[in-house]
């Protein structure tokens, strides 16, 4: 049973993606991102914590395996920058943002794992404008599951997949997980995928 | 000519040496008979006791009636009505009123009032010293004469020695005992609670026992030397009953009264009740290890009363910081139901010695009547339901005082009915 | 492993808090360092809280501490004092709690000369309640504030031997300090005049002891504790100059300490009292950071404690 589905009573409905799919999801950003943004020209990946930065990390390693250029890697804690403290309940950890280095002018790529109703990306959006003025943000994500409640959309996508709003979505990555893998989760008793 | 027969009771009496189960026959305000099986004269009353415990009148030589002066706390109409709900048939008043309490006209006021309100008796306690100032002797025998059981200071110690003395031997003319308020202002300065372990850890200015031992300690130098009858108030810690155990094997004439609160509950209430100024009284909560000797003092037979010290404050004057907050709880109504769970049935000390305590002892230490149920004593009668369960709720107290640390204790044993001179009392 | 959480209302004191909660709050204090860095040292959490300063005894640093915190989070503060009208004498506790409760705040930041004030305060409001010295009782924050100086410098706080010397009995920092190391697995002395030792000491789980030199004996953490002789009119201590010859610190008696130990002091410091000037701008000194990691942890506090108000589902 995986982490998310012994904590609120999931089970996997299906394997989206498995290792070797993840694998060639992040090959196939990679290669969208270099055609929109050389490599060596003020590239810098930017995680949204947790999951957004391990994909930072395995983007700037599938980039450096292209262009030969390892683009630098930071973290960004948008917990202080959420719209919805007061309905959170028992509070997220605050785990601290660390960057490589001033934003100016830079070509910041914002990552995260799945793509949903915006909200993070929106405060993650203003966090960045605290740091600095970069040149240009843009978003990759490995999942866009739709159902958005902003005006977001991402740049480059590893996969857009159909869910209803009870699903879950859950992206495991080798470093931190284990294996890498996509999976569609239901709360238990409800319905098979249509 | 008015009769009572109270019937099938145990009828519990320190005073004869009874525990058994006996008929009770009250007349023209006396204890008439004792006996199985009485008959009830014509047109006598009849209780039935079956299943209570029948004891002479229970007295609280320690209360606070606060008339005249503070009637918004309590009156003696109050006062009177919250001692019969707990059982008591009299109480010994403190003069610490406004005026004070220090000559013939203010005792008559607070016997007037009394006389009105007849729940249960008032004895009251004259002052040592005029104004309580600790200057100059009141007139000890204008109020004899007017009524006053004994003298007391309390509130406030009487510091001057010299003063101690004088008063010592002065109440010898009239038998009286001599009360003390036993504390050492100086040391106790600024202090709140016990100075202990808690204090420590609450950071409150604390009142360290000695700061009642020492001035017991002195007190008892000055009762031996001048044949005094001395009696320490509220006395609360194992060092001051060791005192007064050493003294009365001299030969010392004194005798001493413990309250409940400082029998159940140790400075650690004032943690764990988060700075309730309900835990805040004079002397302090003490120590576990006072508390242990207090209650040894009770088997041993050293401690001479259970006394109340009931000192009931206005809400607004308790419902703040416990720094700010006056000393003092009250005691009539939850005095008989702590004792009789945590006493008797905790296995503390067995009934007849808890009867002693609250009556026989209290009668004997100020000279008063009642504290027994021998033929030709005052007709004053208290009546115990030993298994009946109570939830203390100060909502429903007959005293305007709701400040009591107990709120919300199940107890065990309740008092069930009072007599006074031989008649039911019955509250409104 | 759970995540650990922060549930309670309210902050009254470290003696409730477990050593997981205190660890919450120093790590997240850590995370809040970074704010004073940045270029705009503002974030936009707690925008729309309202937080009310009640101090009812002066002090200006903690009170200016927890403003800046309550800005950077971006907070609504406003601050009564014991001089302003709100909090005019007479007026009962409870009848303030009342008027403030009407205001809807969301937070309480509350000093007070008497222990036990915000305990009563966190009774009667809705609003969550931080301690900020009540009396010699407890001075929460001021505990963990310390706690993270000490690990940033030390790397850990568990078998550190740490010294707290002065006016034990009347100082609510070493109340909370000493329950919070602890907790945390440090082993504490405290060092004072006879006079300002509580009768009690030892049964807060330290060691009780009556002489400096011995109490900085291979310290690696020595806290000084503000000797407020003026404050007493209980004869305590016959002279400043007695004092320092007793208690106060110089070089030459902190050279028995550890090579690399630190020295604190929650201030305001009296140079010359307790502290040498060659000790408070030494080598070890930490006074300054102390300063600085006081906003972060007080950040982190409102944070925690804001949160928690969510309920959650």
């Amino acid at each position: 049973m995986t982490k998310a589905a012994r904590s609120q009573h999931l089970r996997v409905q299906r394997t989206v993606l498995d290792a070797g799919g993840v694998a060639r999801a992040i090959d196939d950003m990679a290669e969208a991102l270099l055609e929109e943004e050389p490599a060596g020209d003020g590239l810098m990946l930017i995680g949204i914590r947790t999951r957004g930065l391990p994909l930072a990390e395995r983007l700037a390693a599938a980039i450096a395996r292209r262009s030969g250029v390892t683009p630098p890697i930071g973290a960004l804690d948008i917990t202080l920058y959420r719209d919805d403290l007061s309905t959170i309940g028992p509070q997220p950890v605050v785990r601290g943002t660390d960057l490589p280095g001033p934003i100016d002018g830079r070509v910041v790529v914002l990552c995260d794992d799945v793509l949903y109703t915006g909200r993070t990306v929106r405060a993650a959006l203003d966090e960045l404008a605290d740091y600095g003025r970069p040149r240009a943000v843009r978003l990759a994500v490995l999942v866009d599951r739709g159902h958005r409640e902003l005006p977001v959309q991402p740049d480059v996508v590893g996969l857009r997949l159909d869910t209803t709003p009870e699903q879950v979505v859950e992206v495991a990555f080798a470093d931190v997980d284990g294996s890498d893998a996509v999976r569609l989760l239901a709360r238990a008793g409800e319905e098979e995928e249509a | 000519m008015s009769a009572h027969l109270i019937r099938g009771g145990r009828l519990v009496d320190p005073s004869q040496g009874l525990d058994e189960e006996l008929d009770l026959l009250l007349e023209d305000g006396v204890v008439a008979r004792l006996g199985a099986g009485l008959e009830p004269p014509p047109g006598a009353a009849v209780t039935d006791a079956r299943g209570l415990v029948v004891t002479p009148g229970l007295i609280d030589v320690h209360v606070h009636l606060r008339e005249p002066g503070h009637e918004y706390k309590e009156t003696v109409e109050s006062g009177l009505m919250a001692a019969a709900a707990g059982g008591f048939t009299a109480v010994a008043c403190m003069p610490n009123t406004e005026p004070v309490n220090d000559n013939r006209s203010v005792t008559e006021h607070v016997l007037r009032q009394a006389a009105r309100h007849p729940y249960a008796r008032v004895h009251p306690i004259g002052a040592i010293s005029k104004g309580q100032k600790g200057e100059e002797l009141a007139e000890f025998g204008e109020m004899v004469a007017a009524g006053v059981v004994a003298v007391s200071d309390d509130g406030w110690p009487v510091k001057n020695a010299h003063l101690m003395r004088r008063a010592l031997e002065y109440a010898r003319h009239f038998d009286l005992t001599v009360i003390q308020h036993a504390e050492d202002l100086e040391l106790t300065g600024d202090g709140v609670m016990h100075e202990g372990e808690w204090s420590t850890r609450l950071g409150l200015p604390g009142i360290p026992g000695a700061a009642e031992d020492v001035m017991v300690a002195r007190d008892l130098l000055l009762a031996e030397l001048t044949g005094g009858r001395y009696h320490v108030a509220h006395l609360s810690t194992g060092h001051s009953l060791e005192l007064v155990r050493e003294a009365r094997r001299r030969g010392v004439r004194v005798s001493c009264e413990v309250t409940p609160h400082h029998l159940l509950l140790s400075d650690r209430a004032v943690a764990e009740q988060s700075f309730s100024s309900h835990t805040k009284m004079k002397p302090p909560l003490r120590s576990q290890h006072d508390v242990e000797a207090l209650l040894a003092g009770l088997a041993d037979g050293t401690v001479d009363a259970i006394a109340s010290d009931h000192a009931p404050h206005h809400p607004d004057e308790k419902d703040v910081q416990f720094s700010a907050a006056p000393f003092g709880i009250v005691g009539l109504e939850t005095t008989v139901s702590l004792c009789l769970d945590r006493l008797v049935h905790g296995g503390v000390i067995p009934l007849p010695r808890l009867i002693e305590l609250l009556s026989t002892g209290p009668a004997r230490v100020l000279g008063l009547p009642g504290g027994s149920l021998a033929p030709g004593q005052v007709a004053d009668v208290t009546l115990l339901d030993l298994e009946r369960r109570i939830t203390v709720d100060p909502t429903t107290f007959r005293s305007k005082g709701r400040n009591t640390p107990f709120a919300g204790w199940t107890l065990r044993g309740a008092p069930a009915a009072t007599f006074l001179a031989g008649r039911p009392v019955t509250l409104p | 492993m759970s995540e650990p959480t922060w549930r309670r209302k309210d902050l009254l004191g470290i003696a409730p808090l477990s050593a997981e909660e205190i660890t919450l709050v120093l790590d997240t204090a850590e995370s809040f360092l970074e704010i004073a860095e940045r270029p705009i040292k503002k974030v936009p959490t707690l925008r729309g809280k309202s937080v009310l300063n009640l101090f009812f005894e002066a002090s200006t640093r903690t009170r200016s501490s927890f403003e800046l915190a309550e800005k950077r989070l971006s907070a609504d503060s406003l601050n009564f004092s014991s001089g302003s009208s709100a909090l005019v004498k007479g007026e009962s506790l409870i009848d303030t709690a009342r008027n403030l409760q009407a205001m809807a705040p969301d937070l309480l930041v509350v000093r007070h000369q008497h222990p036990g004030v915000p305990h009563l305060l966190a009774e009667r409001v809705e609003a969550g309640v931080i301690n900020a010295g009540d009396g010699a009782h407890e001075h929460p924050t001021q505990a963990l504030l310390d706690a993270l100086t000490i690990r940033r410098h030390k790397g850990r706080i568990a078998g550190l031997k740490v010294a707290i010397v002065g006016d034990v009995a009347h100082s609510r920092v070493v109340r909370s300090n000493v329950h919070l190391l602890a907790k945390l697995g440090a082993s504490v002395t405290v060092a004072g005049p006879r006079t300002m030792m509580p009768v009690a000491a030892d049964s807060l789980g330290v060691t009780v002891c009556y002489d400096l030199e011995e109490a900085l004996e291979g310290a690696d953490v020595v806290m000084m504790l503000r000797a407020q002789l003026e404050r007493h009119r209980r004869a305590l201590f016959p002279s400043v100059r007695d004092y320092f010859r007793l208690f106060g610190l110089s070089r030459a008696r902190l050279a028995r300490a550890q090579e690399d130990v630190i020295v604190m002091h929650p201030g305001p410091m009296n140079r010359g009292v307790e502290i040498a000037s060659e000790v408070a701008d030494g080598p070890g000194s930490v006074i300054l950071e102390q300063v600085a990691n006081g906003v972060a942890v007080r950040m982190a506090v409102l944070y925690l404690l804001a949160a928690a108000q969510g309920g959650g589902e």
